[in-house]
């Protein structure tokens, strides 16, 4: 209804970028890019993509990674709302899933690997006695082949970032009237959740979730971390091509890109395909009555996932830890014989440059998130509803290869060198999504009538935005930053890619040491990237408490 | 402290306000310096979109019709920070992040200048109701009766041209209730500005003495 000026400014800052970027991929894939010296439309670059051995295998395991990955995540949460929501074992796993989402996806993904790979925690905690091995076996683990330990990986993340989100969506819902009425009729806590509310539910969800499956087919950190090689999937194998020193592959990368493009299209058609698969077996379900009473098994098995992801990922950054401090640490032996700080000592020096990089990025990108992201709520006042911000999610739904890479193509072709401001602008590109949508809730929940009182005082609307209502929302702004902070400090892809190898990132370190890098090393720096985010929402949590410790109202 | 420049009669003219087709509300009437409108009706009845049009923050969801007027000049257009509408509503509201000084401080016209005139001054409003020495304390500390009285000289401080009191007794319990009534309604009428008080307790209306204006659910369309 209010299509004010400040959603206009959001078409600007996030539309344009996006669609820039997808041109800037398409018309190389065709042969266009004067700046490489492409004039004539061609189809050479993509007949050169088609030829590159194995390519439908890297097509196909990153399709089928993002999907299941989506489907498996989704059945995770949706089973475990339905089954526990409102039970104190809910408020449990919440507690315990949340701080999961501020752990970098790199970071999770080499806390998976340092569990799971042969000469890994899992093994050695259960060598020899139980499986007999005195040195590591022979797996293809991680990385192997069918993808399995990535889809692992990701599921322990997307599980509670969609989780996070659906719980956003719960308040509106009828839960405890549904749940009596359900219980009344005879049926189970599933299949009731399931008939009763789930529909409502999961359409709050429906752009987060094609969020996760637009990433998951997408993705290239954790791919490279976890992910088969040889081949590869085709995100990784188009980031190769991006970063090759040769700019002509610029050409074949565009082509991948625009493939990639496709892919995701696939990826979506195919989940709009199991959204009515799934609304038909629902409407089979409504109408036969099942009760289900006896649901307990799948209750247990969401349950011990949820709690699982959280025990992955905690223990894994343990092992992290371990192997940054050991000594020697011969196979079967579960800890180390000795502890040594030398690894740290000797890595933190070359480690200051790109975590000051990296620090200085992500303040940066998040207090221009949030000044931002305030100004378009403040503009937008009361007009603003949830749907004028649908297009938030516009960087998170487009395949980030392949608008970002078609923006490192555009500066490249305006003869723009890559320095920190671009990096920033493309930072702020996926940082301001998350703060908004962080930011937007409290916001809107914000009690009126605090600023009515004090426009009934005298005060200008800017006075009362900076005396009255950013002080009360300063726990929500610093939450925002914060959310902000670690997901700048994540990025992988953009900084890669729009940094051109002249600005890395702690991240970016981290993820080019996954290849081969002494695992002492990696395990400094993965825990490195994932305490910047832990910090950043230890300062939200406790300024305010320091803030206003005179003040009870304000420290809740 | 808080004298206005002379107080002038607040006039509601032939304002009607309807949510999608539906009149929630038609009142005519003109309000004297220093006279208490009351506006009884039952909840629902839109009785708070009434004060919300007076104050200049009406929902955009709500049309409205008709104009309010001070004296001569017409507000409707005016901005809800030049009305000058002093509002206590039901929840004392005390800004919880400054203290309770802070929140008197605030509230004070910007042409009272420096800062130790401006502490002198709330640290009289805060006297006067018996909370002499609690400038430096913090609001959640207070009991809902300081509350009310905080909020009280809130408002009065800011010298408002008339005042809106959205049923600001019905959270506190029969005691406190009508004991804070008398104090609201004298200082109220000792600043001498038109008030206009929405309520659904006959008890309100008779403490307040003046005009009662009864709104029903769905009446005249």
């Amino acid at each position: 209804m209010y299509l004010t000026a400040g959603n206009g400014l959001l078409v600007i800052i996030l539309g344009l970028p996006v669609l820039a970027g997808i041109a800037g991929t398409i018309l190389p894939a065709f042969g266009y890019l004067p700046a490489l010296g492409g004039f004539r439309p061609t189809m050479a670059h993509l007949a050169e993509l088609a030829g590159q051995p194995h390519l439908l295998r890297s097509v196909l395991v990153a399709l089928a990674a993002g999907l299941i990955t989506t489907f498996a995540a989704l059945a995770i949460v949706g089973t475990f709302i339905a089954g526990f929501a409102g039970t104190p074992i809910f408020a449990r796993v919440h507690h315990l899933v949340s701080p999961l989402l501020a752990v970098p996806h790199a970071a999770a993904a080499f806390a998976l690997a340092f569990l799971i790979a042969p000469s890994g925690l899992l093994l050695r905690l259960v060598s020899p006695e139980l499986t007999g091995f005195t040195r590591p076996p022979d797996w293809l683990l991680p990385n192997d082949p069918l993808a399995l330990s990535m889809i692992a990986g990701l599921v322990t993340k997307e599980v509670p970032f969609l989780f996070l989100v659906t719980l956003a969506g719960l308040p509106q819902l009828p839960l405890r009237r549904a749940r009596h009425l359900m219980a009344a009729l005879g049926y189970g806590r599933l299949s009731g959740f399931l008939i009763s509310l789930w529909p409502t539910l999961y359409r709050q969800v429906r752009l987060p979730v094609f969020a996760v499956l637009v990433y998951s087919v997408s993705v290239v950190d954790v791919a490279m971390i976890l992910g088969p090689q040889l081949p590869a999937t085709l995100p990784v194998r188009i980031a190769h091509w991006a970063a090759d020193q040769d700019l002509r592959m610029r050409f074949l990368a565009s082509a991948g890109a625009l493939l990639q493009l496709f892919v995701v299209f696939v990826a979506i058609g195919a989940w709009l395909v199991l959204e009515r698969l799934g609304k038909l077996a629902l409407t089979f379900l409504t109408r036969a009555g099942t009760r289900m009473r006896r649901d307990i098994l799948p209750r247990a098995v969401s349950g011990l996932a949820m709690a699982g992801c959280a025990a992955i990922i905690f223990s894994g950054l343990g092992a992290l830890f371990i192997w940054s401090v050991a000594g020697l640490w011969p196979f079967p032996k579960a800890l180390p014989g000795t502890i040594t700080a030398k690894i740290w000592l000797r890595t933190l020096p070359q480690i200051s440059e790109p975590l000051l990089t990296t620090v200085a990025l992500a303040l940066s990108a998040s207090a221009l998130a949030l000044v931002i992201a305030i100004s378009l709520l403040h503009r937008n006042g009361r007009g603003g509803n949830a749907a004028s911000y649908k297009l938030l999610y516009l960087p998170l739904i487009v395949p980030e290869i392949s608008f970002v890479f078609g923006l490192q193509i555009l500066a490249i072709s305006i003869g723009f060198t890559p320095a920190f401001p671009s990096v920033l602008a493309v930072h702020l590109l996926f940082v301001l999504p998350y703060a908004l949508l962080s930011l937007s809730a409290p916001w809107r929940e914000f009690d009126p009538r605090f600023e009515q009182i004090a426009a009934g005082l005298g005060k200008m609307p800017l006075r009362v935005l900076l005396t009255i209502r950013l002080p009360l929302l300063f726990r929500a702004c610093l939450t925002a930053f914060a959310v902000g902070f670690s997901v700048s400090v994540s990025l992988y892809l953009p900084t890669l890619l729009i940094g051109a190898g002249r600005l890395t990132t702690i991240t970016t370190e981290a993820v080019a040491l996954s290849a081969g890098g002494d695992r002492r090393v990696i395990g400094v720096y993965a825990l490195v990237q994932a305490a910047l985010p832990f910090l950043a929402f230890l300062v939200a949590s406790v300024a305010p408490q320091l803030l206003f410790r005179n003040r009870r109202a304000m420290r809740m | 402290m808080q004298a206005v420049d002379d107080p002038m009669p607040l006039t509601l003219a032939d304002v009607t306000i309807r949510l999608a087709e539906r009149t929630l509300l038609s009142v005519s009437a003109t309000v004297m310096p220093g006279e208490v409108l009351t506006v009884m009706g039952p909840s629902g009845s839109g009785k708070s979109t009434l004060l919300a049009f007076a104050g200049g923050f009406l929902d955009p969801a709500f049309r409205a019709s008709g104009r309010i007027l001070i004296g001569d000049r017409d507000l409707t257009e005016v901005a809800a920070n030049e009305r000058r509408a002093g509002i206590l509503f039901q929840d004392p509201l005390l800004f919880p992040h400054l203290s309770v000084g802070g929140n008197i401080v605030f509230a004070i016209p910007q042409t009272v200048k420096g800062h130790k005139m401006r502490r002198q001054l709330a640290e009289q409003a805060l006297e006067q109701v018996g909370l002499a020495g609690f400038f430096d304390r913090d609001p959640e500390t207070l009991s809902g009766g300081q509350k009310a009285r905080v909020a009280l000289q809130r408002t009065l401080v800011s010298g408002p041209r008339y005042l809106l009191l959205d049923e600001p007794f019905s959270k506190l319990d029969t005691a406190l209730r009508q004991q804070t009534r008398a104090l609201v309604f004298s200082k109220a009428k000792a600043a001498g500005v038109p008030i206009i008080l929405v309520t659904h307790d006959g008890a309100d209306a008779e403490a307040a003495g003046g005009r009662v204006i009864e709104i029903g659910s769905e009446t005249e369309a």
